[in-house]
């Protein structure tokens, strides 16, 4: 059966008449989750899960036609059943399944198959067909565990401290600053930039509670901040407030620091391998535990995870989206910060 | 090891030298001495040689972990680094070994003659007794280069801190001959053995890019002014009838130019000169890229030193028999080696540098601007009462090359970069049209910013043709101007044209493919050469 068309706006549900996550403006969009690329402007309605709902409003503009639903609540959209099931990518993201006539599809957006302790687990679903993205589908990429990961950041902050350093953090305000405040709370005061401030007012709307922060603004007072630790988006790398960071010591949290080659090309001092997306592993079970009888593999490494899909009897293909543009990026932000 | 993978760690990551140079002093500070001995071992080039091929250790790893082969290339082409590929694939070790740097050096050193299953159940238990990072290193350790930029110099700048010694004096005791078994670190750093080697080079002195007015350097005849020759730099050094020829990369390349070295065995004095090591056929210099052919090759065929003979033209002397000669004058030198050179005589190949004859300023811009006629990349200027400097000294040496020729082509094929530069395509194949086509013209990689490179990378990721493999090929839409010091018909390239030494000038956004070179106006550039 054919319920998803994949068009030039975006993936459309031919029967529901929606578009998940579409990347030019529709009259309805069903969004998996907040981030730049997946969440997109200009639609005449969107459906979300009740997380992410404050951020899209923060993010696109507080007036929008936005409807919201909790996990495994299912709608009726012209006969399709819609239904949000966690993804453990960010807070809020969703795993997007429609259900036509007894066929199932899962669109996953971005997700995780491991736990951040922050946001809600991601959790398989039974499919037809899986929608799979691919950002780090290569066997090269493995993600340490947690509190190895977590360890490593206590212990280069310990050595920054004994060397009278300032420890800077950079990572995306949506996501992996909250991840970073969530492994970095109770070591030392935390502060964070005017963008991750503002999207974790929003996030708390949904009386989520996170790690406690201070703002920190362009005229910030030197001695304050002097051996603490500082979070910013990536955007502000090399930026002018950085330069007025005492001693600044500087890390990038992204998957794609696991390979020496993107550490070296940032230039900062540390590179943590801390990903919202899953790796190799993570890809191949969420894959199974679909159980699907056909995937679609979407942005990252399309091709080369479709084909090995293939050779182990998971009948796959690529599908070319708009989605990931960050990951093209590498650690660069897809949004734009302003001191 | 682990103090060594830390300083592996923090030396890689960090692009500031001081960084690099503070964490090789705690590491000099705190490791044992076989270990320290053994850093300064691997980082100049002094290692056991590769017990194990590198084709077996990939084979090993994707038995392993059971992959095919496809995807161990696509993973090794987006890594950039076997040795890191290898590490990123294995699984989570099962023990932990805990051995120190000398340890696993004598069990590489150790491995060499073993059979091919000894050495594989070595190197598996190994692979799962480390973490990923100590999986990395033991990689490196088995062969290959770290590529994280730490040069001889850095080492050296961080053992005077530790020490207190002289930095040159280190750079001597540590490039010299020394063997790890009989020395200990305090014997090498304070260079006892050096006495007694035959073949230790001097630093090189070197010069800047003119940066002010010919007339503003003084009187035309306080000036020694040579061509300039695109070759290696290279210093022989002969004491007690031994010969050493060093490359300006500080190694010894003797071997790789018998045409040099059986030429100087026949001089009766000693001496160190300096000098440019040049592919010279029937006394014409010819390209570099013919000068490449020659170097790093274990065997020279008999082929290879008809097609591409070596030559060397001398520029200096430092010492002659035994007597440092640094700190007198170029001019003295200069009558030394011309004396020197008149002693006995000397075949073509073998030649003094040329000294142009001039009395005014006026006349070497005419005379530079013919340099690239006979593959010259342009004039030195020496001032005649300068000393031999050590490195790099502004004020008494100049380099005043030629201006670079420039052409228009576009971009036809991307590959990713090595090191640092794996993660980005920045190895770039241009082409000038012909007739309705394309045809290949040069390759080049540097010259563009890192924030041009990351631009174009994701151009190329969105415009590839090819989804697997190192190498993708792109819409002919980016459009580049590249900068060269010479340029000669060739048959072994399919355009007819050889350029020599090409590199990115500018990444032009204001032209398309319509306005790039042809085919035919690149090649009159030979005649206008």
């Amino acid at each position: 059966m054919k319920l998803i068309h994949f068009t030039k706006k975006g993936l459309y549900c031919i029967p529901g008449k929606f578009y998940l996550d579409p990347w030019y403006p529709v009259d309805y969009a069903v969004i998996s989750h907040g981030h730049a690329d997946h969440a997109r402007w200009g639609m005449k309605r969107y459906l979300c899960h009740h997380h992410s709902k404050p951020i899209l409003q923060h993010r696109i503009a507080s007036d929008i036609n936005i409807q919201s639903l909790g996990y495994n609540e299912p709608l009726l959209i012209n006969d399709v059943k819609v239904s949000f099931h966690p993804a453990g990518h960010i807070i809020g993201s969703s795993q997007i399944r429609l259900e036509y006539k007894g066929f199932v599809v899962v669109f996953t957006g971005d997700y995780k198959t491991t736990s951040d302790n922050l946001t809600i687990p991601f959790e398989p679903v039974k499919c037809h067909e899986f929608i799979t993205e691919s950002t780090f589908g290569l066997p090269i990429y493995k993600w340490l565990p947690e509190d190895v990961l977590k360890q490593q950041m206590h212990d280069w902050i310990a050595t920054n401290q004994s060397n009278n350093r300032t420890s800077v953090f950079f990572g995306y305000s949506l996501g992996k600053a909250q991840r970073i405040m969530k492994m970095l709370d109770g070591v030392d005061e935390l502060f964070a930039h005017r963008a991750i401030v503002n999207l974790n007012e929003a996030i708390e709307t949904s009386g989520i509670k996170l790690s406690k922060t201070k703002l920190i603004t362009a005229g910030f007072d030197k001695k304050a901040i002097q051996n603490k630790i500082v979070i910013l988006p990536p955007s502000l790398l090399g930026s002018r407030l950085l330069k007025r960071i005492p001693n600044a010591a500087t890390a990038v949290c992204s998957g794609w620091m696991q390979i020496r080659g993107n550490r070296r090309w940032k230039a900062v001092d540390a590179g943590f391998p801390v990903s919202d997306h899953a790796d190799w592993d993570g890809l191949l079970s969420a894959v199974k535990a679909s159980e699907a009888e056909k995937v679609y593999v979407t942005h990252g490494s399309q091709a080369i995870f479709s084909k090995y899909l293939n050779e182990i009897g998971i009948p796959a293909a690529e599908v070319k989206t708009e989605y990931g543009e960050e990951q093209l990026n590498d650690v660069e932000a897809t949004e734009t910060t302003s001191v | 090891m682990r103090d060594f993978v830390n300083l592996i760690n923090t030396v890689e990551i960090t692009n500031k030298t001081n960084a690099k140079i503070q964490a090789l002093v705690d590491f000099f500070e705190s490791a044992t001495d076989k270990d320290k001995l053994w850093l300064i071992a691997i980082f100049t080039g002094k290692r056991p040689p590769r017990p194990v091929k590198t084709s077996l250790m990939k084979q090993w790893c994707m038995e392993r972990v059971a992959i095919p082969e496809w995807l161990f290339l696509e993973s090794y082409s987006t890594v950039g680094d076997l040795g890191e590929t290898l590490a990123l694939l294995l699984p989570e070790p099962t023990h932990q070994i805990d051995n120190t740097l000398d340890a696993w050096m004598q069990d590489v050193i150790a491995l060499k003659p073993k059979t091919e299953e000894e050495k594989k159940d070595f190197v598996l238990n190994a692979w799962s007794g480390l973490n990923m990072q100590e999986r990395f290193i033991f990689n490196k350790l088995i062969g290959g280069s770290f590529r994280i930029g730490v040069s001889k110099k850095t080492l050296v700048n961080a053992l005077a801190k530790v020490s207190g010694i002289d930095a040159n004096q280190l750079m001597h005791s540590i490039i010299g001959n020394w063997d790890i078994n009989t020395i200990t670190f305090d014997a090498l750093i304070s260079g006892a053995h050096i006495n007694y080697d035959n073949s230790k080079p001097y630093p090189f002195c070197l010069a800047y890019a003119l940066e002010k007015e010919l007339k503003d350097l003084g009187q035309p005849k306080e000036w020694q002014v040579e061509y300039k020759w695109d070759g290696i730099r290279g210093q022989v050094v002969k004491r007690n009838g031994e010969i050493y020829i060093w490359s300006r990369g500080e190694e010894l390349v003797t071997q790789q130019f018998p045409e040099i070295e059986t030429v100087m065995q026949q001089f009766d004095d000693d001496f160190v000169i300096d000098g440019e090591i040049l592919a010279l056929k029937d006394s014409n210099v010819l390209l570099f890229n013919d000068l490449q052919k020659r170097l790093n090759r274990k065997n020279i065929s008999k082929k290879l030193l008809e097609e591409v003979p070596i030559g060397f033209y001398a520029y200096d002397v430092l010492e002659y028999n035994g007597e440092d000669l640094r700190n007198s004058s170029l001019e003295k030198r200069r009558t030394i080696l011309e004396k020197l050179f008149a002693s006995i005589t000397l075949p073509n190949h073998i030649k003094l540098s040329q000294i142009i004859a001039f009395d005014d300023w006026d006349v070497l811009g005419e005379i530079r601007e013919n340099a690239r006629g006979i593959n010259s990349e342009g004039l030195m200027l020496k001032q005649k009462a300068s000393p031999y400097h050590v490195g790099r000294k502004k004020g008494d040496w100049w380099k005043w090359k030629v201006d670079p020729l420039t052409i228009d082509v576009v971009m036809i094929y991307a590959q990713k970069g090595s090191g640092r530069r794996s993660s980005k395509y920045t190895d770039y194949t241009f082409a000038v049209k012909k007739d309705d086509g394309l045809v290949t013209v040069a390759k080049a990689y540097s010259g563009l910013t890192d924030k041009e490179i990351t631009e174009i990378s994701r151009w190329v990721n969105k415009n590839a043709i090819e989804k697997f493999g190192p190498v993708r090929t792109v819409k002919p839409e980016l459009v580049f101007e590249i900068a060269f010091e010479g340029i000669a018909l060739s048959n072994r390239h399919k355009s007819g044209v050889a350029l020599r030494f090409p590199r990115i000038k500018r990444w032009r956004k204001d032209k398309t493919t319509e306005d790039i070179d042809t085919i035919a106006s690149v090649k009159s550039l030979i005649h206008a050469q």
